[in-house]
């Protein structure tokens, strides 16, 4: 019989075994391209990117608008408390604001004297609002509205509020996906910004529902780190630009080899009410091969 | 025809639902599988070939967002398709417990092939915790959106045969 069944008035039906077999070599192939080169990568995600992008946009900001409301209806009560509270600590804020101004003044000569580089605040920077979220629930990983269009590439550094939240790792004409440091599958090379030594920041899921990060391999022949201290992003990592505040070590105990130490860290990001996030355009110095 | 495009269209928006609008409003961090009720359903409810193609697109779909290789969830919602499919010769639509049931092993099924490929290979074997933290949560609340969204799937296929059957008369 021939593998093409047709019946009598019937349109070609063809047997799902042959089906599995020819989609399980596309998906296979898919996969060997994918890994080997981005030729199909790119049209694809952008393809997938215009059909998908502009609904998880609206959806956004519908939720957004709905969450708003809520939020201030909720509020009203504390915010008139804190009102009271906020004119006192201006007022206290003022002075001391005063202070640090001379400071500055002062930081800043000492700056021009050394020739330093204000590198956190020379990166520049583009806002982006997060639309969507990774729907499995193994890894941490978001998509933003912001592309290639806008000058986005893969490995871009996401910061919010000052701190790291991941990079980015893979990316559309209109969206990018990032991938944050508390995902699984992220490793971020980082220092202790007061002693300079240098650890491994492993993001995982475990660490993430105990509110932390961990972190391996320092070295700290001195015992000179303590728990409270900053972490920041390495000056030799090959994805993060240096100096991006990690997180505060929280715990930090002997490896059983008494050569490294490891522990936990919290991070600078609170990663569970991230809504915009700022993409670092400048990205790290890389040696051509 | 009016069935490949209203399929397609649920699907799309299952995955809306799924990554955009459930992280939204739902005060929870693990979320149900919707496209996996979903693919599972068409598979029973259709037979092999529907449950495949809709699960290829599916994990396609999912592949090209968030997926890290292209065609890795493609490969197992094709398989969650169609094994489901199998299950169409003894499918009664009066029946619940049989698609719960089915549902619920699938998603069983492709959480823990997503452990060992993703996870376990990297060297993750702390599968006790994997087990009760995402796998065990993903199953249940996948079970609970089946309650909801199933019945919904249901209705839609009925609705096609029907007005199939009317236009063939």
């Amino acid at each position: 019989m021939s593998p093409i069944v047709k019946r009598k008035g019937e349109r070609f039906t063809l047997p799902s075994k042959w089906l599995l077999f020819i989609l399980t070599i596309v998906c296979t192939a898919l996969m060997i391209f994918t890994f080997a080169t981005d030729v199909f990568d790119k049209p694809f995600r952008s393809i997938v990117g215009y059909a998908v992008v502009p609904f998880e946009k609206g959806i956004g900001s519908v939720g957004k608008w709905f969450s708003g409301r809520k939020d201030e209806l909720a509020q009203i009560r504390s915010l008139i408390k804190e009102n009271t509270e906020l004119k006192e600590q201006v007022a206290r804020l003022t002075e001391e604001n005063t202070l640090l101004q001379q400071d500055k003044y002062e930081l800043n000569k000492l700056r021009q004297l050394f020739e330093l580089d204000e590198q956190y605040e020379e990166y520049h920077k583009v806002g982006a609002r997060i639309i969507s979220r990774d729907s499995g629930n193994w890894y941490s990983a978001f998509v933003i509205d912001k592309g290639e269009k806008d000058g986005l590439k893969v490995d871009m550094n996401v910061i919010a509020g000052g701190g790291l939240v991941g990079r980015i790792s893979a990316v559309g004409p209109n969206w990018a996906r990032v991938t944050a440091i508390i995902s699984d599958n992220a490793n971020v090379s980082g220092m202790t910004l007061a002693t300079e030594d240098h650890l491994i920041v492993s993001g995982s899921l475990k660490g993430m529902d105990e509110g932390v990060i961990y972190f391996s391999k320092l070295l700290d022949s001195k015992g000179a780190v303590n728990a409270g201290d900053k972490i920041v992003t390495s000056d030799v990592s090959d994805k993060f630009l240096p100096g991006i505040l990690i997180g505060y070590i929280y715990t930090i105990a002997d490896d059983n080899n008494n050569l490294t130490k490891s522990g936990t860290l919290i991070p600078a990001v609170d990663f569970e009410h991230l809504s915009e996030v700022l993409v670092i355009t400048d990205q790290k110095q890389t040696i051509e091969e | 025809m009016l069935g490949f495009f209203l399929n397609a269209l649920v699907l799309f928006f299952s995955f809306l639902l799924q990554t955009a609008i459930f992280p939204a409003v739902l005060p929870i961090h693990v979320y149900p599988n919707l496209l996996i009720i979903f693919t599972a359903a068409l598979g029973f409810m259709k037979g092999e070939n529907v449950g495949m193609v809709v699960g290829f697109f599916c994990g396609l779909l999912y592949d090209a967002f968030f997926g890290g290789v292209i065609g890795f969830h493609a490969l197992l919602f094709l398989y969650v398709g169609f094994l489901n499919g199998k299950f169409y010769r003894v499918f009664y639509p009066e029946d619940l417990k049989l698609p719960l049931a089915l549902i619920t092993v699938s998603d069983l099924t492709y959480s823990l092939t997503c452990y060992v490929f993703l996870f376990l290979i990297w060297g993750k074997f702390d599968f006790p915790y994997y087990f009760l933290h995402v796998i065990l949560p993903e199953m249940l609340v996948t079970l609970i959106a089946t309650i909801i969204f199933y019945p919904l799937f249901l209705k839609m296929n009925e609705w096609l045969l029907h007005g199939k059957r009317k236009r063939e008369h």
